[in-house]
């Protein structure tokens, strides 16, 4: 059971997720974008989109350090066990109370603002029950096995999650855990596996080069779009 | 010098008649889908007006376009690459629908479906966004020939700027349309305000595009055009924006909005410019100096080392020698009389306009003076401050001594062309007051007045080194790729196997066919079919029947 639950799900997903954005970047490049709504609404939005961008960003950093730098590295830096864990929580608390106030909002919008709901497709309501569970649920982590368990996750999550990119498996490590950790990476698992499939896609187009590249883009006239004929869907062009 | 091709275009506005034929065509054309139902590419705004989206011209507040900053560089009114990226999140300029309106249909299946009952069943307007009952309060051009302007246009930007004496002259108000699609513009900031630099400039005619398969929707560029050119479809996600009809463009067709003018306002053509001209240009210190700075731009394209460099530039010979014959050119810097829309935008827009004289001849003719006589209209142009401060806020950053010289000549060519026309001598002394030779002015006329179709247009198709591919399906075998089979005839699995046709060049070419034959049904180079429609049913014309193989000279007699 471990297993399965803690070997085989995990890869299953990751394979997903990583084909699966190839695949959608191979064939669906036209409809890779964030599908904004912010034309039909922008008084919620104003709110809960930033909120929860910046929240979720922090939270994306803290994931990067609590599971994948080992312990030993952030001890050999100086970095005490209790202040590691103050850090971690009052900067997870900050931005995951953050993250999941956005989602609220934006949660909310899109169910009450007519035009904003009749635009939510089946995929993205079964996206947001998976992200918000996700992010629930490691609120919950954070704040209450934190404050009041004694659970380290850094001994035991974070080992198990850097074992699968090592193929060095330790199921019974996540087995060990607190419920709400194997349901929390549980669901992110999950999570990952639907991804490809939703407008989580937009994550991968976060647009860092607009920083250095020159305002003006010049392109000369692009066969594909002209009044040529198209090339053959089989033929590698690119 | 980097010589560089843009297709322009220049609209007359003293033509308009505000008949939306352009922007109905248009819509028929390009955004007649889901998504789309607010957007114009092409639309038509009656002045004084709010235009659309409402007060789009009031950069205060929506930050669209470029600034000089405390240092004098060029840069977006809207925030650096910094906080564009910053405030990606929810973007603060953003308009948001009911900035445009929210577009709706009506329930007319009520009229036909509704059970028996006392009173009419009447139709009730559904939005198309939320699918629920609505109240229509706006739409694209709600203040339509000064409809409603007693109470709305008062939020005009420019009115605003040209002051309060507008306000209790309104009654005598003045009013014209103002056609405007995409400008097209040399230093476009949708472009510069993309964070995934979807939208391009292409090298070779200057059309601003996006690439649909690179927009990821952050709509930046939504509140980067000034002139608010650039739309959001909400069911794809993805900026659209007016293409300048390329697909007909490249074949030597003018745009669709172009075409179906029933003013016959519109010209097309090619201008030469130098691209490393244009930050400089568009850097110019003195907003009112923008319009001379961008007219600099501009290259000669009669001028032997203009030529020179054009060639060296890789633009093709016959480009060359339509930006030659090129009717923008021709207005914007040889007769002078096209101006820029809002070149203090500092976009360098490339859609030029013709100011309108018709509010000054209206308001002599109220008076029941002659209104083609010079001295009546240059005292009138003179007299009539407020509509021409009013153009001038539109086209020279309210610099009026540009307008009044374009007001000037078009008087001018009105009351010398009727010396003409009545058959009297015409008077020298009239264009010389305009600084205009004769032959211009009349040359200008020609151009304005009676605008044939191949002097309003001059499009040359795209690359004449590449037509035989742009015609790939009539001439060569659709296996001639690289690495196909490359064998003769049809495809591998016999006729109507292998490529697809593009439609669209199929089309577009048979449309121009159509438009150039002699005979309005019978394309050139169908000799072999013959319309039976003009068919008297005596004899058979050739062409009817397949000629016998072994009886030639007996069907030639039957003829």
């Amino acid at each position: 059971m471990n297993e399965i639950l803690w070997v085989v799900f995990p890869y299953i997903c990751l394979t997903v997720f990583v084909v699966g954005h190839f695949w959608r970047y191979r064939y669906d490049k036209f409809g890779w974008t964030t599908r904004s709504s912010q034309l039909y609404e922008d008084r919620l939005l104003r709110w809960g989109s930033p909120l929860f961008h910046f929240g979720i960003l922090a939270v994306f950093l803290g994931h990067v350090m609590g599971l994948g730098i080992p312990k030993s590295w952030t001890e050999a830096v100086g970095i005490s066990e209790g202040l590691y864990h103050f850090l971690a929580v009052s900067i997870g608390a900050i931005a995951g109370f953050g993250t999941v106030v956005g989602l609220a909002i934006l949660i909310y919008r899109r169910r009450t603002v007519g035009p904003v709901f009749s635009a939510t497709t089946r995929m993205d309501k079964v996206m947001y029950l998976f992200l918000a569970t996700v992010i629930v649920l490691g609120l919950v982590n954070t704040v209450v096995a934190n404050i009041f368990g004694h659970y380290d996750y850094r001994d035991g999550v974070s080992v198990w999650f850097r074992g699968i990119f090592r193929f060095d498996l330790h199921p019974e490590l996540m087995a060990e855990a607190p419920l709400s950790f194997q349901l929390h990476g549980l669901a992110a698992i999950a999570l990952f596996a639907l991804w490809p499939f939703t407008r989580l896609v937009h994550v991968f187009s976060a647009p860092v080069g607009y920083l250095t590249r020159p305002y003006i883009v010049y392109r000369s006239r692009d066969d594909r779009i002209a009044s040529h004929s198209p090339r053959r869907g089989w033929e590698d062009d690119r | 010098m980097r010589v560089m091709a843009q297709m322009a275009m220049v609209m007359n506005l003293d033509k308009c008649i505000g008949c939306h034929t352009c922007s109905v065509t248009c819509k028929q054309a390009w955004t007649n889908r889901s998504g789309t139902e607010y957007v114009w590419f092409n639309n038509v705004e009656t002045r004084p007006g709010q235009g659309y989206p409402r007060t789009y011209e009031d950069q205060e507040t929506w930050k669209g376009g470029w600034q000089l900053n405390r240092r004098g560089r060029l840069t977006l009114k809207g925030g650096g690459r910094l906080r564009k990226l910053l405030t990606i999140f929810s973007n603060p300029k953003m308009p948001s629908i009911q900035d445009y309106y929210e577009p709706w249909t009506y329930d007319y299946s009520t009229l036909t479906d509704a059970p028996a009952q006392e009173h009419t069943p009447v139709a009730r307007p559904k939005s198309l966004i939320s699918g629920q009952d609505m109240k229509v309060t706006w739409s694209a051009n709600w203040d339509d020939d000064l409809g409603g302007s007693a109470a709305t246009a008062e939020r005009d930007p420019i009115l605003k700027k040209v002051g309060d004496k507008v306000r209790f002259e309104f009654e005598q108000t003045f009013m014209f349309y103002l056609p405007r699609i995409c400008e097209h513009c040399l230093n476009p900031s949708c472009a510069a305000s993309c964070p995934s630099g979807a939208i391009y400039k292409r090298s070779e005619d200057g059309i601003v595009l996006v690439d649909q398969d690179r927009c990821r929707g952050w709509r930046m560029c939504i509140s980067g055009c000034p002139y608010k050119k650039v739309y959001f479809n909400h069911r794809t996600g993805k900026a659209e924006k007016c293409t300048f009809c390329f697909p007909r463009v490249e074949v030597g067709l003018p745009t669709v909005c172009s075409e179906t003018c029933v003013g016959r306002l519109r010209y097309i053509g090619l201008v030469l410019y130098d691209a490393d001209k244009v930050l400089e240009a568009a850097s110019t210190t003195d907003e009112q100096g923008l319009y001379e700075a961008q007219r600099e731009v501009f290259l000669d394209p009669s001028d032997p080392a203009v030529r020179r460099e054009a060639e060296r530039a890789g633009i093709p010979h016959d480009w060359v020698e339509a930006a030659q014959r090129s009717p923008v050119y021709a207005l914007i810097n040889r007769y002078k009389v096209a101006l820029p829309l809002h070149p203090e935008y500092r976009t360098m827009p490339m859609v030029w306009y013709i100011p309108p004289l018709s509010p000054v001849v209206d308001v002599i003719k109220e008076t029941g003076e002659d209104p083609e006589d010079r001295g009546n209209l240059f005292a009138a142009i003179d007299a009539l401050r407020i509509p021409i401060e009013y153009l001038a806020e539109l086209f020279t950053a309210g610099d009026v001594a540009p307008v009044d010289l374009v007001l000037r000549k078009l008087a001018a060519m009105r009351s010398y062309m009727r010396d003409i026309n009545l058959g009297r001598d015409p008077d020298p002394t009239i264009p010389q007051a305009v600084g205009m030779s004769e032959e211009e002015l009349y040359d200008m006329f020609r151009l304005l007045a009676l605008a044939k179709y191949d002097e309003r247009y001059v499009i040359p198709p795209a690359h004449a080194e590449q037509a035989h591919s742009l015609e790939e399906l009539a001439t060569e075998c659709s296996l001639d790729y690289e690495g196909g089979p490359g064998m003769g005839g049809s495809g591998p699995f016999g006729e109507g196997s292998g490529g697809t046709t593009p439609i669209a060049v199929e089309n577009f070419h048979m449309l121009q066919d159509r438009q150039t034959a002699d005979t309005a049904a019978a394309p050139a180079g169908k000799g072999a079919r013959v319309n039976l429609l003009n068919w008297d049913g005596r004899g058979a014309p050739s062409g009817l029947f397949p000629p016998k193989p072994d009886d030639s000279e007996s069907e030639a007699d039957q003829r």
